[in-house]
């Protein structure tokens, strides 16, 4: 035992201070407690929310307790406030992390000015890496002060943590009116009432995928499900870093720590995850069917070309590569990337239409289009595949009166199974095409349920 | 003879004494078992089925699911009792089993162990999820002659898995039987009884049953307390079991995860 500790005094700076860590529990009391000066951080603007967290969402409230003097005030915007349509942010120990490893849970007491459902509480995200992140989703606020716990998902694993806090609300669930809600005695703490924690991966359920050597696929939807005190089961969104990712058999598929799994050779290899001593449900089996023959590289120049689909060229603006036209369309996309060559992947292919409206192609000045094709599989007697481009007239939109098409329909022994076959199908072969002024549609069609890669869809002279 | 009984007698004295203190201030060194004259001891420490010459099994599904609407078929097969690694394992099972949709099992003393008076006390590790209704308890050994609730039942533990921090002592009697019995909870701090072993029992004497729940006393029923006859004063058997389902607990819900085990650790009974 001394010699335990003599040897704890000789350890080197840097374990020390990970010793020293605080373990303090309370965030908010009746103030921030141990958060340093610089600790909220509102959420910016982003892709989904052009505008952002209303800055002042978050105050201390004097007038409102659960217990003592004070609480956390929420006031979450109207959608149409033209400071901030939702309120989100982080409270992030301005200082050193703590180690939190002896408590179990997160809780803190909270009600609202109305009942409303909360999109986001948690933990764990510290503006980066955000490496714990811990989130419940869907909470249920009502108008008097009810506790909620947060299971911590795996303790041992926060021994520096800075992201104390985190919070996004909106006003999808009061149509657009907002709202303001309380949280007071905001602490971790040591319950000893959660239990029977069971993770999961891709929701749970087991997902297959075909993939070629080279192809990246990812593991996501963590999450773990807990046994609250109350019997109540309570889903928590986790971060990959709180999992073990484990592949059965590395020389098919590798994964790495954040659940990106590379497909290495021909095989099948099964991925799941561990959390602690159990195994989360949920798996992806990757079935490698080897090596990825990659379509010819466009050799045109590209001031030559107006493309829509290739790694070779600048692509044009696309709507979409699969308008998945109802209701008979059945084909689906699984597109994929090997070493960096995207191809187009339609499974269950009976026809599709690549839609390029906005705006249109003048490709007055163009001569032919491209583009290479690879039918995996057997091809069946008759098989046609026909390739229809479709231009929307002066008026630059579908129908209207002046749109026309051409199409130009393939068969064997042009097609052939297990081989890139390049298309080129000049506009002067085209009579049903009466101009190429507002080209907007290029659709496949012809196809009996099977699958069809498409690569270098373009048009060139 | 009469030495021993007055000697009893000074054990109740205490206990009742012991009580009182509880419920002024939480003491937490109170001894609350005064009886240690081991007569009794199951320890399930022999593989295999559980040793016949102590018990027998119910098996079916009673009369209108045992009277409470259960939902489980008692089994006598290993998937549903064992013993293994030192301990009894009940475990309610969700399949189809002639005509029922859950399995499990259910043992008694009857005939076999019959007891009046004394410590009798079970170690034991509990199932969780909705629906889930373990118990460890007794009936009056008079049951086939005597109705119920005439005949008597002392429920030493009862528990629900939507509640797994927290188990119930119970008596019904004539008067005060179902929904009108004598009950007490217990909740357990800082924990929950899924997550290990702990220690139930009862200390009964003439007009006087004790619970506890590892040390901690926590309930005394005596003739004051019961609205009717007090019919506890006559040998009553050991039952252990899982039900499923049920008026109490309400049927097992998506969430519920099947297979549920109780692993009981031992019995035993003291004078």
């Amino acid at each position: 035992m001394s010699l335990l500790l003599v040897f704890g005094c000789q350890n080197d700076d840097a374990d020390l201070q990970t010793a020293k860590a605080s373990s303090t529990a309370e965030i908010f009391i009746d103030t921030p407690i141990g958060m340093g000066t610089n600790f909220y951080f509102p959420y910016g603007a982003g892709p989904d929310n052009p505008i952002g967290s209303k800055l002042n969402a978050w105050s201390v409230d004097q007038k409102v307790s659960y217990k003592g003097t004070a609480s956390m005030r929420f006031d979450v915007p109207n959608s149409n406030d033209p400071e901030g349509n939702y309120a989100g942010g982080i409270f992030k120990i301005d200082g050193a992390g703590r180690d939190l490893t002896q408590y179990d849970a997160l809780t803190f007491w909270a009600k609202a000015s109305q009942g409303v459902t909360v999109a986001e509480l948690g933990f764990g995200e510290d503006f980066f890496p955000n490496k714990y992140i811990t989130t419940v989703r869907n909470i249920t606020l009502g108008t008097t002060w009810t506790k909620f716990i947060i299971p911590i998902p795996d303790a041992s694993k926060l021994v520096l943590e800075k992201g104390m806090f985190r919070y996004a609300a909106n006003t999808n669930d009061t149509n657009g009116k907002g709202y303001t809600f309380w949280i007071d005695e905001l602490k971790f703490e040591k319950l000893g009432t959660i239990a029977h924690g069971q993770a999961s991966i891709m929701n749970g359920n087991n997902i297959s995928q075909t993939t070629f050597v080279g192809v990246k696929s990812t593991i996501d939807n963590f999450a773990a499900t807990f046994n609250l005190p109350s019997g109540i089961n309570q889903a928590v969104s986790l971060s990959s870093a709180y999992l073990t990712f484990v592949s059965s058999n590395p020389s098919v598929a590798s994964v790495d720590a954040t659940g990106v799994v590379t497909s290495l050779s021909a095989g099948t290899a099964v991925i799941t995850a561990k959390f602690g001593d159990t195994v989360a449900t949920g798996s992806l089996t990757i079935n490698c069917v080897g090596t990825f023959v990659h379509a010819p590289t466009p050799t045109k120049t590209a001031a030559n070309v107006i493309s829509l689909f290739s790694n070779a060229y600048t692509n044009v603006p696309v709507n979409y590569y699969n308008g998945y036209w109802q209701p008979w369309q059945t084909t689906v996309s699984n597109d994929f990337t090997v070493n960096g060559d995207d191809v187009l992947n339609y499974t269950i292919f009976n026809f599709v239409g690549i839609e390029y409206s906005s705006p249109t192609i003048n490709a007055t000045a163009m001569t032919h289009v491209h583009l290479d094709v690879f039918f995996p599989g057997p091809i069946a007697p008759g098989r046609q595949l026909r390739v229809i481009v479709v231009d929307f007239g002066a008026d630059g939109v579908f129908n209207g009166g002046d749109d026309t098409r051409h199409s130009t329909t393939f068969t064997a022994p042009t097609l052939v199974t297990n081989k890139w076959i390049g298309i080129d199908i000049p506009f002067s072969s085209m009579p049903g095409l009466l101009s190429r002024a507002h080209l907007a549609q290029l659709i496949l069609e012809g196809g009996d349920g099977s699958v069809l890669y498409v690569d270098n869809i373009y048009y060139y002279k | 003879m009469n030495k021993k009984i007055q000697l009893i007698k000074n054990s109740i004295l205490f206990a009742t004494t012991s009580l009182l203190v509880i419920g002024c201030s939480i003491d937490e060194k109170q001894t609350v078992i005064t009886k240690t004259q081991l007569v009794m001891q199951e320890e399930f420490d022999t593989n295999g089925a559980p040793n016949p010459s102590m018990w027998s099994y119910n098996i079916g599904t009673g009369a209108n699911g045992w009277g409470n609407n259960e939902l489980q078929y008692y089994t006598d097969r290993p998937e549903n009792i064992t013993i293994e690694n030192g301990s009894l394992k009940i475990t309610a099972r969700k399949e189809l089993y002639l005509g029922s949709s859950y399995t499990s099992a259910r043992i008694l003393t009857k005939g076999k162990f019959e007891q009046k008076y004394g410590r009798i006390e079970a170690r034991i590790k509990l199932p969780w999820g909705k629906g889930i209704w373990p118990a460890f308890w007794m009936l009056g050994a008079n049951s086939d002659t005597v109705l119920w609730p005439q005949s008597g039942e002392i429920d030493i533990m009862e528990y629900i898995g939507s509640k797994p921090t927290q188990v119930f002592g119970t008596v019904h009697g004539p008067g005060y039987s179902g929904g009108e019995a004598i009950s007490k909870s217990y909740t357990l701090p800082n924990d929950r009884f899924d997550n290990d072993f702990h220690i139930f029992g009862i200390e009964w004497g003439e007009n006087y049953i004790n619970y506890y729940v590892d040390d901690v006393l926590y309930n005394q029923i005596t003739p004051k307390d019961v609205e009717g006859e007090w019919v506890f004063n006559q040998p009553f058997y050991i039952i252990l079991n899982i039900a499923v389902g049920g008026n109490l607990p309400g049927s097992p819900n998506s969430e519920t995860v099947f297979p549920q085990t109780m692993l009981v650790d031992y019995v035993r009974v003291y004078e």
